[in-house]
This record gives C-alpha cells, sequence and structure tokens, in this order.
C-alpha cells in the first residue's frame, strides 16, 4: 500500500526518507514541487497527484508536508488518515511536530515508521502499544541511557497487542489514581453582515487523561445525552451500550486521548414536530430578540403556548451565539483611505465572562496601512500578509472594546469591492454552550477510589463574521 | 565501532547510520561490518540492524544470506512475539533466492498457534508475492486457510493478503463472509477499511441490487432531476415514509447476507477514522436501498470538521453522491457554506457541491450566498461562482431570470475574469431560450462600449450575430462601431466580428453589404495569418460570385444553422462508475490494481455457498442462515414477509451482540436477554397448553408452527418448518439459546409417554401416535445391555412407584418426539421426520442413532433417496443410511442414520437427494439426546460428583408445580429430556441420574433435591461445562412446566 514517506520542510528540502518495500528515488518529489509551484498556497496543494508510475498522496501539517509514495489502488483516505496519525505520534512523542524535533530524533522516528507500517499496511498505530515498543525520550531517560549504556527500545514485548483491548497497556500502575475529562466545545458560525446567524453548530469533543491502575471499566453517563446526535467514539467505547442507554462505557487507555467528539448542530431535522417546534422558536426568538439568535427548540410536543415554548426554547437552545461584532468597515471611492470601526459585545454568555477574545482581519490586497486606536488591548497589522489581528482580552459589558481608525489604501487602486470577514476567537471557561453535562463516572473492575474532574470550557471554532 | 564488543559503542555507530539512510544517503557500503551484529544481544541494535538489513538487502544479496539463518533460529523461538518479528524481517528481505525458504516460514507460521504470527504470516504474503508471482497458487491456500480464522487480529490482514494477491478469487470469501461481518466491529481501524471494500465488490457479485425495482420508478425524477423534487424536498421526514412505503411495494428481497453486513457496518459510521466512515458511506452507496443510504450523510458531513486534506477528499465523493441522491445531503446544506479562510480548492468544492443540492425550494438561500461569494477576493472561486449560477440557472427553470438579471449586473463588475466568466455564462444561458431575452441581448450590446476584456467582448458579439434577428436594429450599429475599432481589437474579437459581419450580411444584407466588405478587406491585411484566412474563406462563402455559386447557396445553413445549447453539468457527472472512496475516484482514472465494481447480477448466485458451521456464531447468523435456506424453496410467500422480517429480526440480533460486547463487564443485558426469552417461553407454554385439546396429529404442526411465531409473524406459512432444526445450531454460546430449544422439550413432554406410568397409558398414546415412536424396523437393532440400563433406570422409578412394572416398556424410549426435517410442500410430496430413537448406533458406539421416517404423499414414486455431500462443522460425522430405492405413492419407510455430534449441539447439516431434486436439511439434536445412560451405585455416583465439583458443576433452583411433585413425573420428565439412567439413591426427596456423553464419554451426573413444599435444587455435575448448562436448562423447564 504505501510505498516510502518522505518529509518535506517548506523550504522544499527532504529531510526524512523511508521506504517500506523497494526504494522509489527521491526525484518522484519533483512531482510534488510542481504542483507546490502551481499551487501558490500551500493549502492549495492537491493532496494526491497522480505521476507516471506512482501516485502522490501528501498532508501538510505543522509547516511540514508528509509525502507518500503509492503505486496501486488504495483508499486515499487510509493514507491521508495514516499519515496524519503519524504526525500525531511523532507530536505525542516530542511534544511537538517540527522539522528540528524530528531531526534530533531521527533514530526514533525511524524506529515508530517501522513499527507503524508493515510492507506499506499499517501494523501498530495505537500510541499505547507503540510506547510499550519504544519508549518516548525525556530528558531523564536520555541521561540514564548515557550512563547505563541502556536502550529506548522497550525490552519487555508488548503484549497489548495481542489482548482484546489493543489500546491499554498491561500492568498500568499508578500511587495516585485520577481521572478527568475536559468537555470542550467550539462554535462554528457564519453570521452575515446584518448579524443574523446563517450557520451555527457546536462541536464539540471530551478529551480524557486517565491515570488510573489496573484494568478500570469506566462509564460516563450524561445529565442530557440526547443533545448528542452525531457521535464519533475511540475505538474503546462499547457502542451497543450507548446505543441502548446513552452511556459510555468503556476500558481507557492510559493516558490522553480523546473519547469522543461530537456535533450539535442547529440543523435539527429529527422529525416533523421537532421541525414545527423549529419555527415557533425561532420566530418566537426573533420577536423577542431583535438582535436575533438562532436556537432550535428541542420540544417533546408541539402544542406548548408560546409561552412556554419560549421558556423551553431558552432552556435549550442548542446553539446560542455568546458574542455580537458591530462592525462598519468603508472604503471611500476614488480617495486612498477608509473607515475601520469594530466594536465587540458580549451576548448569551449565560454569565459567564468571555476572556481570550481576538480578531482577526485579512485586510484586501490594496490595503497599504490601519491607524486604528483600539479602547482595549493591542493589535497588530502584518503589511506582508495584510493581517490585521486585535487581541482584546476579556469582554467587560461595561466598557465594550472597539477599535477604530483609518486604513490607508494604495493610491490609485480601485476601491475593493469586499470587506474582509472577521474571524473572532473567544473563550469562555465553565461552561459547555450546548448545555452538556455529565452526571457521573462510575468505575468497575478495581477497588481503588479515583479522583475523577470534569472540565467544560467553550471556544470559538471556525468563527467569522461577514461584514 | 561496529566491531568493538561494547553495546554502546554498536548502538551508537549504528544510530548514525540509520540517521544517514533517513537522509538518503547511502550506506551499503558498510553491508558487511553490519550483517555480522545480526545475532547482536542488545534489542536496540539488532532492530537498526535489521532496518539496515531490509533497507539494503536488495542489493547486497549474497552477504544478506550470511543472516538467514539467524531468522530461521528465531523461527523456532518458543516467544511467539520473536517468531514473529523474526518472520517479518525474513519475509521483508527481499532477495529471490530465499523464496523458498520463506514459502516454508508462511506455511508454518499460518498455523502457528499465536494469532500475532499468524498475522505476521498474513503480512508476509503479499510480500512473498511481489518477489516472486510464481508462488501464486500456494500462496493461495495459505490466504484460504488464514481466512477462516477466527481472530480478529488476522482477519484484516489476511484480507489485505488476499485483495493483492488473488482479489478475483471471490469464491475463497463465501465461507467466510459471515464470519467477517461479525467480526469486522472489532477489527482494528485498518482492517475494517480494507474488509470494507472487498466486502463492497463481494457484495456486488453475489446479491440483487436493492435498487432493481426501484429504478423504474425513480427514472422519471431521475430524468427531469431538478423538475419534480417534491417528495426529496420534503426531507427525511418523507424519506422515512418512502422507507416505509418501499419493501411493501416491491417484490424484491433482500438476502438476509446482504442484510447483515449493512447492520453490521452501520456502527462503523461513527468510528473515529475518517477512512473507516467513508468505507462505510461507500458501502451504503453502493450497496443499500436507497431508502437507507440517507444514514451516511450525517456521518459525512462530521468529518468536514476534519482536517483539509480529508476534506477535500470526502467533498470529492459528496460531489458525486451529491448527483444521484441529492435528498440525502439537502438537510445539511448549510455545512457547506463557505468561509473566506477555506483553501480555494475546498471552495471550489463545496461550491460544487452546493450547486448540485439547489433546487427549487432552497435555491433563494443558496442564491444568496452565491451572492456573497462573487464579492470574495479569491478571483478563481468568484468565477467558479459565476459558473455555479450559471448551473443552478439552467437547472432550475423558475430562477432563470433572476439568475440572468444577477449576472448581467455582474457584467460591470470592474474585474476582468468575472465580467468575462458572467458573459460566458450569460451567453450559455441566453442560447437556452434566445428569444425572450432581447432586452439582454441589447443590453449586452450596449457592454461593448464598456467591456474591454476580449472573451467577454467575443461573446457579446456572437451572441449579437447568432440572434441577429432578434436586435435587428442594433446589430448593423454594433457591426459599425466594431469595423471602426477594428485594428485595435484583440485577434479573438477580430474573428467574431467577422462571423457577424457574415452573418448579418447573410440576414441583412441591404444594410451591411458595404461595412461587412469593408470589414473583410480590412482582415484580409492583418497581421494574424487565421484572421486572414478566416476572412477569405468567409468572403468566398457569403459573397456570390461566378466559381463560388454551389457552396454560398448554402452559405446561410452554414452559419445560421441553430447551434445546440451547450448542458452544463457537474465534472463529477459520471463520476460514480468508480467505486466511490478509491484513488481512481478521486483522480477520475483507473489507477493501477483498481478492481472494477461490478455490476449487479442479474439472477442471485446461489446463497447456500456461505453456509458453513461455526459454533462461535451467534443467534443473529444463525437465523439469517434459517431464512436464507428457505428462500430458495419459498422464494413466493417470503416475498411477502421478507421486509417485515427482516425489520423483526434487528433489534434481536443487537441485544444479541449486544450482551457479547457487555459480556466483558458482565453488565445486565444478558439478563435482560433471558428475560425476553423467559417471556416468550411462558407465551409458549400458554399456547401449547392450548393446543392440547386439538388432535394429537394436528397439535404436533401446530406446535412446530408457533415455535416459529414469536420470531417472524408468519403463522400463515408453514414453509418454516422445512429448516426448523438447523435454526439453534449454536448452542455453544450461553446466551444464544433460542426459543427452539426452549421449546422443543417443552413439545417432546407432550408426545413423549410418561416412561414411569402404567402400560395402559403409554399403550394408549403410543396408539394414538403410533409411528412417533419406534418403528418397528429398527427394534431388533437395540443391543441388551443398553437397555437393561435404560431399564434399571426405569425400574429405579417404577419400584418408588409401585407401579406395575410392564414388559412394552422394556422398548427403549425414544427421546423427543417427531421433528420435521423436510415438510411435505417443500419436499414436493415428500415429508421426512426424524425422531432420536436412543438407540446405541449400531456402527460406532459414538454416534447418536436417528431415525428418519420419509413418507410419499405425492402422486409419483420418489427414487433413489440418499444422503449426498454433507456440510458439516469440524469434528461431526454422519453414517449415512442406505440408498432408498423407491419410494411409492403414499407409501412411508424408516431408515437409520447416526450422526456424530461431537458432545455439541451443533445442528448436523446434509443434502437429502432423489433422483431430481436436492434438498438442505439439518438435524439439531437437543441436549439430552447427546448422551447415554450409565448404570452405577449410589457410592460411585457421590465419587465422581466429588471429582466433578467447581466450574464443573452448575446449580439451579427451581420451584417444582403440584402436579409434577410426585416421584414418577419427575422421573418420566427427566428421562423424557435426557437419555440418562436413575441411580439408586437412600433419601426419598433426592434423585440422581448418570450418563455418559456419546463421543468423549464425559460423565453426566444430574441431582435432583425436591423438598415437599416444592422448593427443589437442581446439580448437574459434568466435565463439559456447556452441556451441563444446557441440560440444567433443559430439565428445569421440563421440571416447572
Amino acid at each position: 500500500m504505501i510505498h516510502s514517506l518522505f518529509l518535506i520542510n517548506c523550504s522544499g528540502d527532504i529531510f526524512l526518507e523511508k521506504h517500506w518495500k523497494s526504494v522509489v528515488s527521491q526525484s518522484v518529489c519533483d512531482y510534488f514541487f510542481e504542483a507546490q509551484e502551481k499551487a501558490a498556497d500551500v493549502e492549495n496543494v492537491p493532496p494526491v497527484i497522480s505521476t507516471p508510475h506512482h501516485y502522490l498522496i501528501s498532508i501538510y501539517r505543522d509547516k511540514l508536508f508528509f509525502v507518500s509514495v503509492i503505486q496501486t489502488e488504495v483508499p486515499p483516505l487510509f493514507v491521508i488518515e495514516f499519515l496524519h496519525r503519524v504526525a500525531d505520534t511523532f507530536q505525542d512523542y516530542f511534544g511537538e511536530c517540527s522539522e528540528a524535533a524530528i531531526k534530533d530524533n531521527v533514530v526514533i522516528v525511524y524506529e515508530l515508521l517501522e513499527e507503524m507500517l508493515d510492507n506499506g499496511f499499517p501494523l501498530a498505530t495505537e500510541s499505547n502499544i507503540l510506547k510499550e515498543l519504544i519508549k518516548p525520550p525525556t530528558i531523564l531517560r536520555s541521561v540514564v541511557n548515557s550512563i547505563t549504556g541502556s536502550s529506548n527500545v522497550g525490552d519487555t514485548l508488548p503484549t497489548g497487542q495481542l489482548s482484546n483491548i489493543p489500546w491499554r497497556r498491561a500492568g498500568v500502575k499508578y500511587t495516585n489514581n485520577e481521572a478527568y475529562f475536559d468537555v470542550v466545545e467550539e462554535i462554528d458560525a457564519i453570521i452575515d453582515k446584518s448579524g443574523s446567524t446563517v450557520f451555527a453548530e457546536i462541536q464539540g469533543v471530551i478529551d480524557a487523561c486517565i491515570k488510573l491502575s489496573g484494568m478500570p471499566d469506566l462509564s460516563l453517563s450524561f445529565m442530557n445525552p440526547r443533545l448528542l446526535d452525531d457521535v464519533s467514539f475511540h475505538p474503546c467505547i462499547r457502542f451497543k451500550r450507548w446505543e441502548s442507554e446513552r452511556v459510555l462505557s468503556f476500558i481507557p487507555p492510559d493516558g490522553n486521548f480523546r473519547l469522543i467528539s461530537y456535533r450539535v448542530s442547529s440543523q435539527k431535522y429529527v422529525d416533523g414536530s421537532t421541525r414545527i417546534c423549529h419555527h415557533i422558536s425561532v420566530c418566537w426568538v426573533e420577536l423577542t430578540f431583535p438582535c436575533f439568535m438562532l436556537t432550535v427548540g428541542y420540544l417533546n410536543s408541539s402544542l406548548l403556548p408560546l409561552a412556554m415554548a419560549h421558556e423551553e426554547t431558552r432552556k435549550n437552545c442548542l446553539v446560542a451565539i455568546p458574542v455580537y461584532v458591530k462592525h462598519s468597515i468603508s472604503f471611500k471611492e476614488n480617495s486612498s483611505c477608509g473607515r475601520f470601526d469594530v466594536t465587540i459585545g458580549p451576548k448569551q454568555n449565560m454569565g459567564k465572562t468571555i476572556e481570550g477574545v481576538t480578531v482577526t482581519v485579512h485586510m484586501p490586497k490594496v490595503v497599504l496601512n490601519m491607524n486604528l486606536t483600539p479602547t482595549q488591548g493591542s493589535y497588530t497589522f502584518d503589511p506582508v500578509t495584510k493581517v490585521l489581528t486585535w487581541d482584546v482580552g476579556k469582554i467587560t459589558p461595561q466598557k465594550l472594546p472597539s477599535l477604530k481608525g483609518l486604513v490607508n489604501l494604495q493610491s490609485g487602486a480601485p476601491k475593493p469591492e469586499e470587506n474582509p470577514s472577521l474571524n473572532i476567537q473567544f473563550k469562555i471557561q465553565q461552561l459547555a454552550i450546548s448545555g452538556l453535562k455529565v452526571n457521573r463516572l462510575d468505575m468497575y473492575g478495581e477497588k481503588y477510589k479515583p479522583f475523577k474532574g470534569v472540565k467544560y470550557v467553550t471556544k470559538a471554532g471556525k468563527f467569522q463574521v461577514r461584514t | 565501532m561496529l566491531d568493538t564488543n561494547k553495546d554502546s559503542l554498536k548502538l551508537e555507530a549504528m544510530k548514525r547510520i540509520v540517521a544517514m539512510i533517513a537522509r538518503g544517503k547511502n550506506a551499503s557500503d558498510l553491508f558487511p561490518a553490519v550483517v555480522k551484529n545480526v545475532a547482536c544481544k542488545n534489542i536496540e541494535v539488532k532492530k537498526l540492524v535489521y532496518v539496515y538489513l531490509v533497507r539494503y538487502a536488495e542489493e547486497q544479496q549474497d552477504l544478506a544470506l550470511l543472516s538467514i539463518s539467524t531468522f530461521q533460529r528465531g523461527l523456532k523461538d518458543p516467544n511467539q512475539l520473536i517468531r514473529a518479528s523474526a518472520l517479518r524481517v525474513l519475509s521483508s528481505i527481499r532477495v529471490p533466492i530465499i523464496v523458498p525458504i520463506m514459502m516454508l516460514a508462511i506455511k508454518e507460521a499460518a498455523s502457528d498457534m499465536s494469532p500475532y504470527v499468524r498475522k505476521t504470516a498474513a503480512h508476509a504474503i503479499p510480500k512473498l508475492y511481489s518477489l516472486d508471482s510464481d508462488q501464486k497458487d500456494q500462496l493461495i491456500e495459505v490466504i484460504e486457510k488464514l481466512l477462516a480464522d477466527k481472530t480478529t487480529l488476522v482477519a484484516g490482514s489476511v484480507v489485505m493478503a488476499f485483495e493483492e494477491v488473488c482479489p478475483e478469487r471471490i469464491d475463497l470469501i463465501h465461507k467466510n463472509y459471515r464470519k467477517l461481518c461479525n467480526l469486522l466491529i472489532d477489527v482494528e481501524e485498518w482492517g475494517q477499511v480494507v474488509i470494507i471494500s472487498m466486502l463492497t465488490r463481494y457484495a456486488r457479485t453475489q446479491f440483487l441490487s436493492p435498487t432493481q425495482n426501484e429504478s423504474l420508478l425513480e427514472e422519471n425524477p431521475e430524468k427531469a432531476f431538478y423538475g419534480s423534487e417534491e417528495d426529496e424536498a420534503k426531507g427525511p421526514g418523507s424519506e422515512e415514509a418512502a422507507a416505509a412505503a418501499l419493501p411493501t411495494r416491491k417484490p424484491y428481497v433482500m438476502d438476509p447476507d446482504h442484510r447483515l453486513l449493512l447492520r453490521n457496518t452501520k456502527p462503523l459510521l461513527q468510528s473515529r477514522s475518517a477512512a473507516v466512515v467513508m468505507a462505510v458511506a461507500q458501502l451504503y452507496f453502493h450497496l443499500a436501498p436507497k431508502a437507507e443510504v440517507g444514514v451516511i450523510a450525517k456521518a459525512l458531513v462530521r468529518l468536514l470538521r476534519s482536517h483539509s486534506e480529508v476534506q477535500y477528499v470526502v467533498l470529492q465523493n459528496v460531489a458525486t453522491m451529491s448527483i444521484k441522491r441529492r435528498g440525502m445531503f439537502e438537510p445539511y446544506l448549510k455545512s457547506f457554506y463557505i468561509r473566506s479562510t477555506d483553501p480555494t480548492q475546498i471552495k471550489i468544492l463545496k461550491l460544487e457541491v452546493l450547486t448540485n443540492l439547489a433546487n427549487e425550494t432552497n435555491i433563494p438561500t443558496v442564491l444568496r450566498e452565491f451572492q456573497t461569494y462573487i464579492r470574495s477576493m479569491d478571483k478563481d472561486f468568484v468565477a467558479a461562482t459565476i459558473q455555479a449560477i450559471g448551473r443552478c440557472a439552467t437547472n432550475i427553470g423558475r430562477v432563470r431570470d433572476t439568475c440572468l438579471n444577477g449576472l448581467v449586473q455582474l457584467l460591470s463588475n470592474r474585474d476582468e475574469l468575472v465580467v468575462a466568466e458572467s458573459v460566458v455564462v450569460i451567453k450559455k444561458l441566453l442560447q437556452m431560450q434566445p428569444a425572450q431575452h432581447g432586452e439582454i441581448i441589447k443590453h449586452l450590446a450596449k457592454l461593448t462600449d464598456n467591456i474591454q476584456v476580449p472573451m467577454a467582448r467575443a461573446s457579446i458579439l456572437w451572441l449579437i450575430g447568432e440572434y441577429c434577428e432578434h436586435v435587428p436594429r442594433i446589430a448593423p450599429d454594433v457591426l459599425r462601431k466594431m469595423a471602426k475599432s477594428f485594428t485595435a481589437e484583440e485577434d479573438i474579437v477580430k474573428l467574431q466580428v467577422i462571423n457577424l459581419a457574415a452573418k448579418l450580411y447573410l440576414t441583412n444584407s441591404k444594410q451591411t453589404k458595404l461595412l461587412t466588405q469593408y470589414v473583410l478587406s480590412l482582415a484580409k491585411y492583418d497581421q494574424n495569418y487565421d484572421i486572414r484566412d478566416r476572412a477569405r474563406f468567409t468572403r468566398q462563402l457569403i459573397v456570390p460570385s461566378e466559381q463560388g455559386g454551389a457552396l454560398s447557396r448554402h452559405a446561410k445553413k452554414l452559419f445560421l444553422a441553430p447551434k445546440p445549447a451547450p448542458v452544463l453539468e457537474s465534472s463529477f457527472k459520471d463520476r460514480d462508475h468508480f467505486q466511490l472512496g478509491s484513488l481512481s475516484h478521486l483522480l477520475n482514472a483507473k489507477a493501477t490494481g483498481y478492481q472494477e465494481l461490478p455490476d449487479w447480477p442479474e439472477e442471485a448466485p446461489d446463497p447456500s455457498v456461505r453456509n458453513v458451521e461455526v459454533p462461535e456464531w451467534t443467534k443473529c447468523s444463525n437465523r439469517e442462515k434459517r431464512k436464507e435456506k428457505e428462500k430458495p424453496f419459498y422464494s413466493d410467500s417470503e416475498g411477502e414477509s421478507g421486509p417485515t422480517e427482516s425489520a423483526d429480526s434487528d433489534p434481536e440480533s443487537e441485544s444479541e451482540s449486544d450482551s457479547k460486547s457487555s459480556s466483558e463487564s458482565g453488565s445486565g443485558e444478558s439478563s435482560s436477554e433471558s428475560d425476553n426469552e423467559d417471556q416468550d417461553e411462558d407465551e409458549e407454554k400458554g399456547r401449547s397448553s392450548e393446543s392440547e385439546q386439538s388432535e394429537e396429529e394436528g397439535e404436533k404442526k401446530k406446535m412446530k408452527k408457533r415455535k416459529k411465531v414469536p420470531e417472524g409473524q408468519r403463522e400463515g406459512s408453514s414453509s418454516d418448518e422445512g429448516s426448523d432444526s438447523s435454526s439453534s445450531s449454536s448452542e455453544s454460546e450461553m446466551t444464544s439459546d433460542t426459543e427452539e430449544e426452549q421449546v422443543e422439550p417443552a413439545s417432546w413432554r407432550k408426545k413423549t409417554p410418561p416412561s414411569g406410568k402404567s402400560a395402559p397409558a403409554a399403550k394408549e398414546i403410543s396408539l394414538l401416535d403410533l409411528e412417533d415412536f419406534t418403528p418397528p424396523s429398527v427394534q431388533p437393532l437395540s443391543p441388551p445391555t443398553v437397555v437393561s440400563t435404560s431399564l434399571a433406570a426405569d425400574l429405579e422409578g417404577l419400584t418408588l412407584t409401585d407401579s406395575p412394572l410392564v414388559p412394552s416398556l422394556l422398548s427403549p424410549v425414544s427421546g423427543a418426539g417427531r421433528q420435521e426435517l423436510l415438510h411435505r410442500v417443500a419436499g414436493e410430496g415428500l415429508a421426512v421426520d426424524y425422531t432420536f430413537s436412543r438407540q446405541p448406533f449400531s456402527g460406532d458406539p459414538h454416534m447418536v442413532s436417528v431415525h428418519i421416517h420419509f413418507s410419499n404423499s405425492s402422486d409419483t414414486p420418489i427414487k433413489g433417496l440418499h444422503v449426498g455431500t454433507p456440510k458439516l462443522p469440524a469434528g461431526i460425522s454422519i453414517q449415512e443410511f442406505p440408498e432408498i430405492e423407491s419410494l411409492s405413492p403414499g407409501e412411508s419407510t424408516t431408515a437409520i442414520m447416526g450422526i456424530n455430534f461431537c458432545d455439541s449441539t451443533q445442528a448436523a447439516n446434509f443434502q437429502l437427494c432423489t433422483q431430481t431434486r436436492q434438498f438442505y436439511v439439518s438435524i439439531q439434536p437437543p441436549v439430552g439426546e447427546l448422551m447415554a445412560p450409565v448404570f452405577m451405585s449410589e457410592n460411585e455416583f457421590k465419587k465422581e460428583q466429588g471429582k466433578l465439583t467447581g466450574m464443573n458443576e452448575i446449580t439451579e433452583k427451581l420451584t417444582l408445580p403440584d402436579a409434577s411433585r410426585s416421584d414418577h413425573v419427575v422421573v418420566q420428565k427427566v428421562t423424557a429430556t435426557a437419555n440418562l439412567g436413575r441411580v439408586p439413591c437412600g433419601t426419598s426427596d433426592e434423585y440422581r441420574f448418570a450418563g455418559r456423553t456419546l463421543t468423549s464419554g464425559s460423565l453426566v451426573l444430574l441431582t435432583l433435591d425436591a423438598r415437599p413444599t416444592g422448593a427443589a435444587q437442581l446439580t448437574v455435575n459434568s466435565e463439559k461445562m456447556v452441556i451441563g448448562t444446557m441440560l440444567v436448562k433443559d430439565v428445569v423447564q421440563a421440571l416447572t412446566q
């Protein structure tokens, strides 16, 4: 399947190559460079390139290209998925997936790649197994190794690979048994010029950090599992149990891993009655809050009185937009300047503070410079990439942060037709915007009492305001 | 450094060498020095040497051979992981000389104890194949062997080997198909992808198209495509309705195996791996009935949040799917909205999907969205958007004018690209209905003054020329203007000016004759030879002259021929002939090694090829099997009940696998399932007591039918009977005890004569039910010893009850009532029943003797009855009965057959052949028939029982109903359930029975401690725990009834 792998940095140097079958010459990468030149932007390099004898499938991660060489038909996603898994593993081992890290640990990288693929077919990709085979480098170990001459290669052979639960290694032992769950939700939204939500959904993940001895069997239940309508699971989760009881039951891998990822969308097409509710609630909400919000009621009966429906809606709004943006960006015809005025304020934030607010704007090419004054935070404008970044920080409702000023355009150039769209980043601690709540975590199979913790964070995902 | 004795130095050296290899530098001259270290004790050094060896062995073949012996030693290592890694490296060395060694190693490893080593063997197969393709035949044998492997670890790798070595040998899959389906969910992700795509191909060759009947109905909407989309526009609600409606109107019935595949892959849509999700999505797209394909949309939309490469591939596939099945993605329309930060290639794909999804209802939203995109800074994307608008306009008639107006507005855009693109699109749109758009053409004509983009100018000129009849006044004026600026125009515009002039000359020669001549003479002296040529050619054509008369007569036809409107369609239109998700699909070209997705077969191939007996099978597969068996016989009656049935079986098998998955956690599922079964059982009892009143003969039939009722609601069809007993072939798994199991004892209890009872009673029943019992022809066979043991047991029971001992009881108790093997309808007049006679089989003491009764109810004699090609699970063997020459109409006969069930309750499947037909039948033994009674004293019994404690002891508490508290009833019920001998016992409340299993001869000891209150405790001690558990179940049921 996967014939060879080349790692290429941004300047086009091949700094690592690995072949699982016979050797493929580096010159095959020329086709890739050609495509890269054509694409102009790194993001636009087509992931699949066909060359006379091979196919190149590549991914772009952390300023590196992973280019794999394929000779025969194979599902492209199979390869892409694998390459990302390789990058994840590097990240996991070295803390970062960068050229320097890979070059420093070239032997470990090579050993890893050797274990991950056999003759081009994935062999061991679970991080728990790999860590048993090849120990990740730590400062302590490298000191010890240099003194004692012992090696990074595990001398015990991995048993996990042979068991029914390949993701967990055997003989885990901790003095403090802890299980932490981070519920992280990201709001993806497109908000149009007038401020109405074109599209909004919540992308959530539950990341777990499990440090439990032995073979614990966990089950995690939610207060409102019905919220999760589209979920993807870590292989350790017993699917049937979820189907029947809406409980996540699993024997966890050791360490950090992503337990589930889910999507809560504003586009609810569950059945007829919900859809009616949808209409009711949307109309109602639009009436009550002229500043609009797109919400979906999750009502059971469509015959609820309107007021009640409203009540329900407020309780159950699936996608609330926690910030609003007032903006006026204009460019004057036939003069080389324009006005820029953006104010950002909180909305529906459930009483929590919105922090870490950043606004990023890709200004049109004709913009030469910007002369702005922020009432809060600081801004930078990169005249080369034309990216304006405004680091706002916390939003306090008493004094709304704004950024005002003049935009200098190239003289003589026609005024840009399109106003740039604003990309907004923010973070709300201790809140899952979808309202998802973990009910309880039970542990079976082991006797000790673990320490349990759940943390909620809401962030902006791909949150875009069109202007 | 490599020559030192110090491991740390060696390691350092090897690390440097590997770093060189990694950078792509040649390190081959170090080969001899490195190879020496292959036997090094240090694991890390060893591993790095392996890395080196695999990389350079091809170049230094002779030296590489030196290392082979080390690996050969490794292959014999007691540690499975060392064996595996030795095989891995050995097979990775690409040296043709060692092919025979590799072959040997692979063959050995394929039958290794450890699944991990077998997995490595599977990995080694394609390596060897690529090295020497002559080994194919031998490798296929190994693959065949490994395919039969039951561990999840091996499954993925062997299917990958299969795909690489012999993808055309689809016949190897038959036997393993169901196993693969059932294992699928537990296989690791990479294996899942390979298996799913292989199964897609397999299913395409083996099952009928689920849409074959729909296709006729669908053709119309499909053609209209964007026309009448009402039902799809209604969204999923209507889809569900359609799903409900479809089964009722189509006579097509999905093969149960086909259903199995769909059902088992569905949960994988929630996999974290994009590749698996895509694989399942393509499987559903290619295999599922239209109503069910919708489920994949949600999962695919989820993938759009992933890395941009994943998005790219998924969107390509979505684009193809959305052309065929638009309704599927419509609810997710907004998920395809474009963000300004998306890479251009993603934007364009999203646009493609949006365009495909646009229809009458959502077009306003889509167009509003497009309007935003048009103002984007990314000009390639804007151009694509304009084209998309054009496509929407051609497809949806209602918005054509709106689109056109919008596009016309775009003409005033400053960006050349935008204007040019709009003009081109407008040109195409106008071509579709020029008559109504005189206005726009006029507007365009005015634009010629402003627009500078040559392509756009050319397009306008072409339009005016083409439709000059609609704008008779403006056209000559435009030509005049163009003639004025002719010399300053671009070539492409000049050509169109000539064209326009020619067309006008032909239609309106009065006004334009001079202008045309002027233009042509200007063109004659142009710098570009193309233009000069065109001018000369045009002049010859249109200007009448003496010589060229022949052509000029046709000039009008040449120039003003009606031109077909261009069709704007998606570039993804015909991509779906490639398997979705494949590399070939992505490239829209066949990649090397691409396996065509075969078309659905016209006729379904024989489904029985997938029949295998594997003890691990869960109930659902049994069910499938049974259904499938019926199919050849009852395809018509099945037709009606099919859909409901498959729907019914769903939840059950779900809960079934549920219990399997939860068995690790020991959760309550299995108990809840057995609850269900208990209910069934109760129901059963109610029914059977009802039917007691009815006539005996009829009752039996009914009972059998009822057995099926809880599963299938198929009361009307008696068709189930033929395959009755095959159903519960897998009892090795305790939870999968099927209903039959519990029902069967109930049914024979009814019909078995109470053995310990007085003779008259027994006689009475046997008179009624004569043929149910040991037919006279076999009686001589019963050897005396065993009879005496059973007799002893009977005597025991009898003495206790003070009943007179009647000689007629000496004939062995027949174990079960008559079971139907083949119903006369199914057998075309041949009805076959069987009973377990409980006599030792004469040929082989390990065999259970089964009496088979044939009766011919047809009006022609049936000839040459014999057993053909038994398909038996491992260990089970059959002693066939001698061929029955002929069975004349109305006649009945009996034959004896011996079956060695190997102490399991797996069904023995075989074919019953007549001269003309073959029937698939199977015999399923109740657990009680797998043993023979043993006579032993109380002391012996206690001694043996003492040995069989702990795991081998199964205890169950029960309450005896009033009716069965008397001794003889208890004894009779126990002996009726199981072929055991009574052991004398001191206390009156205790009953003891003993027997040995037929095949292995393990003891089965049964103790029943009954209190006068009715509370009782049943204990079974047996080495065969499975048999013990099942026996307890059966006996408890028999007693509590």
